[in-house]
Formats: structure tokens, C-alpha cells, sequence
């Protein structure tokens, strides 16, 4: 006997994982947290892209998933760098505390 | 079998994708953050992605993950404070929360064909071989844009973190 998943179980899967991401992005004032939210939210879209590229028995899905990966590291270096910068300026990983562009 | 391994490891997912969240922490955040990843993996495989699921626990469970420990080690980053919870948020947040997430689950029921059953070993041009081909001839002017994408954010990286210099 030779039983799967069906295919709409990773798709609920992944829209779960979004939901908590924009939970965290939405909820979380730490920065690092609210950042890790927006790589969670990535990592459910790619669970999308898989699944819907194991359907059409196509692999384009998974050429997509490779150009969010890149996207995602650059993202995070210059994000990361970005909050090194902020907390360098503001001595503080708070969201709200961080309210206007300069000074 | 297919069944036991989705289950458990979409279990795992969420379980520390809802750690992420919850968890005051940033470090906890982190390491619940490379648990999802390392179980996405697992499913990536599952659904005869076996590059994809190398280059996640690569690039994703180990380079950028050890991006952000290191960040998170650099800054000091304790345990954030609460202050100021609206009380809206609190009491409507996890019923919409739900609400949404069983609309979402009622419509793709409804509108993903459920005769797709996933079987693993049944989708098998997901190699390094077949992401190649398709990475250098039909995708390789975005391959090559890309790379000028991860020059600027090298270069992006490395003026917004350097130390100010005196003029």
C-alpha cells in the first residue's frame, strides 16, 4: 500500500507558516525578531513553490525558489548591516523607539 | 510512510515556527527559526526537490541563520521588554488569527485539485543536474543579474557597517 499526502496539505501547511510570520512581523518589537518573521514568511512561500512545481512536473518552481534563497541572503546581510547601523545611532533594538529617520 | 514523515515534520515546523513567535528572546527566535528550516528541508525532499533542500540547510539553516546568531551576539540582544499592549490586539488577535487560517485552509481544499497526492520519488528532475540546465539557458540573464544583485549588497553591507572614519 503506497499512500501520500495530498498536495493541498503542504499548501495549508505553508499558509500556516505565513500566518505566523506575519504574526511575528506584526506582534514582535525586536528587531531581529520582526526580521526572522520576514525570513519565515520567505521559507512559506518557497514551501508554495515546491509544491505547486511537484504538480505541474515542471522545475521552474524550484528555479524560482533558488532566486528567493539569493534574495533572502542579500536581504539579510544588508538588513543585518543595517540594524548594526541603527543600533551603533540609537543604542536600541526597539521598533518604537526607532521613529524618525534622523537624529 | 509519506504520511508519518509529513506529519511529523510539519508538526516540527510549526511547533518552532510558533516558538519564533511567541518566544521574548531573540536567540530562541533564532535557533526555533533553524529547527523550521531544517524540517522544510525534509519536506523539500519529500516533494523530490533534493537540490532545493541542500541549498536550504546550506544557504538558509547555515549561512544566514549564522548571520543573524552573529548579529544577535554582537548587539547583546536580551530579552525584549512588553509595555503597552493594546488590549484589542490582545483579545481579537488569536480568533482572527484562526479565522484566517481556516478560510485559507477552506479554499485551497476547494480549489487545489485533490486527486495530486504527493509520492515521494515521483518528481524526479528536481537534481542539480536539471536545475542547471534550466539555471543556464532558459534563466541565465536573471542568473547573471543576480550576481550584480549580491555585488551591491556586498557593497551595501559593508558601507552601512563600517566604522565612521574622521575627515
Amino acid at each position: 500500500m503506497m499512500t501520500g499526502v495530498p498536495l493541498s496539505w503542504y499548501l495549508i501547511l505553508s499558509a500556516v507558516l505565513f500566518a505566523l510570520g506575519v504574526a511575528g512581523f506584526l506582534f514582535r518589537k525586536n528587531i531581529i525578531t520582526v526580521f526572522m518573521s520576514i525570513e519565515l514568511m520567505l521559507n512559506a512561500v518557497n514551501l508554495s513553490f515546491i509544491a505547486f512545481s511537484y504538480q505541474l512536473q515542471q522545475v521552474n518552481g524550484h528555479i524560482f525558489t533558488f532566486f528567493v534563497m539569493v534574495v533572502a541572503a542579500a536581504e539579510a546581510a544588508v538588513g543585518l548591516a543595517i540594524i548594526l547601523s541603527v543600533f551603533k545611532n540609537r543604542a536600541t533594538l526597539n521598533v518604537d523607539d526607532v521613529n524618525s529617520m534622523k537624529y | 510512510m509519506d504520511v508519518i514523515l509529513f506529519l511529523v515534520f510539519a508538526i516540527i515546523a510549526v511547533v518552532c515556527g510558533i516558538n519564533v513567535v511567541v518566544q521574548r528572546h531573540p536567540i530562541t527566535s533564532a535557533l526555533s527559526l533553524i529547527g523550521v528550516m531544517g524540517s522544510l528541508a525534509v519536506l523539500y525532499l519529500l516533494l523530490g526537490a533534493e537540490f532545493i533542500a541542500m541549498a536550504q540547510v546550506i544557504v538558509y539553516a547555515g549561512a544566514i541563520m549564522v548571520l543573524f546568531v552573529f548579529v544577535i551576539m554582537l548587539l547583546n540582544a536580551g530579552a525584549e521588554e512588553t509595555r503597552g499592549k493594546s488590549l484589542v490586539a490582545q483579545l481579537l488577535g488569536l480568533p482572527l488569527l484562526i479565522l484566517f487560517l481556516a478560510f485559507a485552509s477552506y479554499f485551497v481544499q476547494r480549489f487545489v485539485p485533490s486527486s495530486t497526492i504527493v509520492h515521494f520519488g515521483a518528481f524526479k528532475s528536481g537534481t542539480a543536474q536539471n536545475i542547471g540546465i534550466a539555471l543556464f539557458t532558459r534563466y541565465l540573464l536573471p542568473f547573471e543579474v543576480t550576481s550584480v544583485l549580491i555585488l551591491i549588497a556586498i557593497l551595501g553591507a559593508i558601507v552601512l557597517a563600517r566604522k565612521e572614519l574622521d575627515r
